[in-house]
């Protein structure tokens, strides 16, 4: 089934156009990668798909529905979770709150239940906590659950970010950049938790540069290029395409 | 034009010119810094208060008044650095506290030292009212505009001519860019901070004849400053004089028309209008946040 | 909830330290600022907005009922809970276009607010009394009529006790995590599916009803209003108070009231010099507290370990 659809997707800021005449799918349950140089619009496709920036032109297609959100906060409704290139931490909590509150769109909760306390809401509460333990475990974050977020070191929280993202339980999952600024050995636990979070059913786009972990765990490459799609294909293709090596891979071997 | 008319807009002119003066107080701090200096009113409160007493002590008018706008350039130079340097990089609250608690600090020293009666300066050159445009207009008020459009001017020349104010604009834009230039950005703001101060006592200076002056007339000069700099643009010097005199225009026509009872609320009924629906200003940008 | 047992059992004793009725008066105004603080702490501290104008949502509370109670004859209670009501609706009403704003401009907004609510008030003088003020009847339930610094006192403390307790349910509950979620990245907020725009309206909205009810109550135990309950001076009291005591901490906020209102009222030999204390009293704790007292207390009792 095709998850994701995007026809014609563009973003100009001034004269600027981050993206142009964007046409890819998304199949589900796929490792869906995106690679290309800086500025070659990424991220910004990346906010596209959370609502962050509203599109110039071009329509997507979520689930072979026609995606009406407007706000962030509904794109995450529909189902599509991310994480964040320059983390976005919430550092005024502790590493399970940060989990709990991306559990958001599954806790409803009135204001009059909040603020009494309701019986009910304590239960959801217990259930809640106990969930986003799992979730840190599943990270590998389970002996940090209490720690206050600004506690953690750098790789943590790139973890913690992504155990907030699927708290949400979200059908797409966006990483952006999730092994920047990371050693190799953490970098091969992300390679395992990206497989893990598949395995689970959840379709995951990755934006990356570390070709080692692109090349490896995807199933579909789409390579972008002054905002525009330069090739795509499985990694094999795409890591042999003329054009590709041209602009991005360079002469030598990553 | 009506007499009527006539009246409101030079009256409107007038106190727009210190609203233009307060509010480029604002601008240069804002851009030097992004801190909003409440205590701006404050300055032209001491403008005014000081060249009282040292008139009242035996010295003459000008004097007076140069010794006082040096004298508020003091103070802002100890506000800088004892106040808002050791906070940088602090919270917005933290800074919007620090310099509210400044003004509050100012305005109970000025009780003290001076105290909390209001007086006047004589106007500088006589009282004799002059015809124009079928209106009267108080010599004073003449003073006003222009030394206004001079300081204007000057200020003007100021940023793009010298060294030092393009130093000045140069932090404004990007601050590591102009560290790195070998900037110090430390006397940048020192340099703002005495600047607008003098820029406040000189406004406070020109109409202590026409409005009075006391202890406490900084509170609503400086939040009506701050609202023409919203309306011209917050961190836009020209902005900050086109919306004092918008501002100082809107307030004596909405007096003189609408309501003289709520001659006070025009000023922030325009800002917040501003704040909702053009947060820019009228020549302000604004800002993309980049994630 | 130990923190709530504690303040309950200062409330419980502190009478045992109050000698006379001016005691008790400060420790009525103490637990209504208090009251205030805690509320407007959720919005400053756990939502990560500001106001600088929350002193006219007071001013509205106290107006509102001293007006329906005193020139319409409305019952107490009754008027009580339409001014609070008011607050509230205000806040709904300029809540939305402001609270796009962020930062200074937030702060502005809010200050001009503020202003223009006080301005009113001391502009209508046909419904207000003008700058003069007006008197207010006292709070009368069934007939009996509350009265007395004791009466108050144990009404104030018992409403101080239910705030703190409702506002701990509330940053404790799925509500109060996402308020504190928008405070730490609004953008990571939204992408987890928080509506930050509705959260912030949310927040705001509380805060000003509870701003609201504290002011009605201030005007129907002092038997007296004036606008200057209303002023920018009263806001900036308020949000001193909050900091001072600790952001996003509600104890830090009663805290805080307590101090920032009793130590004035305790030294008014000083009276004089009031304003110059206050002054830097704000720009000291700002540039070596900044987290507030409580915080930074609790901070120093942790390294202590």
């Amino acid at each position: 089934m095709i998850l994701l659809r995007a026809a014609g997707l563009a973003k100009k800021f001034g004269g600027v156009r981050a993206v142009e005449a964007l046409d890819f799918e998304i199949r589900e349950g796929q490792v869906f990668s995106i690679i290309g140089p800086n500025g070659a619009g990424k991220t910004t496709l990346l906010n596209l798909l959370t609502g962050i920036y509203r599109p110039s032109a071009g329509r997507l297609w979520l689930a072979e529905r026609p995606l009406a959100a407007r706000a962030p906060h509904e794109f995450a409704a529909a189902g599509i979770g991310r994480t964040f290139q320059n983390l976005q931490i919430f550092f005024n909590m502790s590493a399970l709150e940060n989990v709990m509150a991306g559990r958001h769109l599954h806790e409803r909760c009135s204001l009059a239940a909040a603020l009494l306390r309701a019986p009910r809401l304590a239960r959801a509460e217990y259930a809640c906590r106990r969930l986003a333990a799992e979730l840190l475990e599943f990270v590998g974050l389970g002996a940090y659950a209490l720690a206050a977020a600004d506690a953690l070191p750098y790789g943590a929280l790139k973890r913690l970010e992504i155990a907030r993202a699927l708290a949400g339980e979200p059908r797409l999952l966006l990483l952006d950049e999730p092994a920047a600024g990371l050693n190799p050995s953490e970098i091969r636990d992300i390679d395992r938790l990206i497989q893990a979070i598949a395995a689970r059913g959840i379709t995951v786009v990755l934006v990356e540069h570390n070709m080692k972990l692109v090349m490896g765990v995807s199933h579909h490459v789409l390579v972008l290029d002054y905002g525009r799609k330069l090739a795509e294909g499985a990694p094999d293709a795409v890591r042999n395409d003329p054009r590709v090596i041209e602009a991005y891979l360079g002469a030598g071997e990553s | 034009m009506s007499g009527e008319l006539a009246q409101f807009l030079l009256s409107g002119l007038t106190v727009g010119s210190i609203y233009a003066l307060v509010a480029l107080g604002f601008a240069i701090i804002y851009n030097a810094s992004h801190v909003i200096n409440f205590a701006q009113g404050e300055f032209v409160m001491i403008g005014g208060m000081a060249t009282v007493w040292l008139l009242a002590a035996g010295l003459p008018l000008a004097l007076a008044a140069v010794l006082a706008v040096a004298l508020a350039a003091l103070v802002g130079l100890l506000l800088a650095r004892f106040a808002v340097q050791p906070a940088r990089g602090a919270s917005v609250v933290t800074l919007i506290i620090i310099t509210i608690g400044a003004a509050i600090l100012l305005r109970g020293l000025a009780a003290l030292v001076w105290d909390k009666r209001i007086h006047a300066l004589p106007a500088f050159s006589g009282e004799a009212p002059i015809a124009l445009a079928g209106a009267t207009l108080a010599p004073q008020s003449l003073w006003v505009i222009g030394v206004t459009a001079l300081a204007v001017a000057a200020l003007w020349g100021f940023f793009n001519r010298t060294l030092a104010g393009k130093a000045i604009l140069a932090v404004s834009h990007n601050r590591l860019a102009a560290q790195l230039m070998g900037i110090s950005v430390q006397r940048v703001l020192l340099v703002s901070f005495a600047l607008s101060a003098a820029l406040g006592a000189l406004a406070g200076i020109l109409i202590a004849p026409i409005t009075f002056t006391s202890w406490d007339v900084g509170v609503m000069l400086g939040l009506k400053g701050f609202a023409a700099a919203i309306l011209g643009g917050m961190g836009s010097g020209p902005g900050a004089v086109i919306g004092g005199l918008l501002l100082g225009l809107l307030e004596s026509l909405g007096a003189g028309y609408v309501s003289s009872a709520y001659k006070d609320a025009i000023a922030f009924i325009v800002m917040l209008a501003v704040l909702m629906l053009m947060p820019g200003g009228l020549l302000g940008g604004r800002a993309a946040e980049r994630v | 909830m130990r923190g709530l047992l504690a303040l309950a059992a200062v409330v419980l004793l502190a009478p045992l330290a109050l000698a006379n009725n001016y005691h008790y008066e400060i420790a009525i105004l103490v637990g209504l600022n208090a009251i205030v603080c805690v509320g407007l702490n959720l919005l400053i501290g756990y939502a990560g907005q500001i106001s600088l104008g929350h002193a006219g949502f007071f001013g509205i509370g106290a107006y509102g009922s001293a007006i329906l109670a005193a020139r319409y004859g409305w019952p107490p209670l009754a008027s009580l809970a339409a001014a609070t009501a008011a607050a509230a609706l205000l806040a709904w009403l300029v809540g939305r276009p402001i609270l796009r704003l962020r930062g200074h401009y937030l702060a502005m907004a809010t200050l001009g607010l503020g202003i223009i609510i006080s301005i009113v008030l001391t502009t209508e003088d046909g419904y207000t009394g003008g700058p003069d003020g007006m008197s207010v009847p006292p709070l009368a339930v069934a007939g009996f009529a509350l009265a007395g610094e004791r009466a108050w006192y144990w009404l104030v403390g018992v409403l101080l006790l239910a705030t703190v307790w409702l506002a701990l349910n509330l940053i404790d509950s799925p509500v109060g995590r996402a308020l504190r979620a928008l405070h730490g990245s609004e953008v990571a907020a939204e992408v987890a599916g928080i509506d930050s725009a509705r959260h912030k309206l949310l927040a705001f909205v509380l805060s000003a009803a509870i701003a609201g009810l504290a002011g009605a109550l201030t005007a129907h135990y002092a038997g007296f209003i004036t606008p200057g309950k209303a002023t920018f001076l009263h806001s900036i009291e308020l949000v001193v108070m909050v900091v001072f005591g600790g952001l996003a901490s509600t104890f830090g906020a009663v805290v805080g009231a307590a101090v920032l209102t009793a130590l004035p009222q305790l030294l008014t030999v000083f009276k004089e010099y009031e304003m110059v204390v206050f002054g830097g009293v704000m720009m000291l704790t700002m540039i070596f507290m900044p987290k507030g007292l409580v915080p930074t207390l609790a901070a120093l009792a942790g390294r202590r370990r």
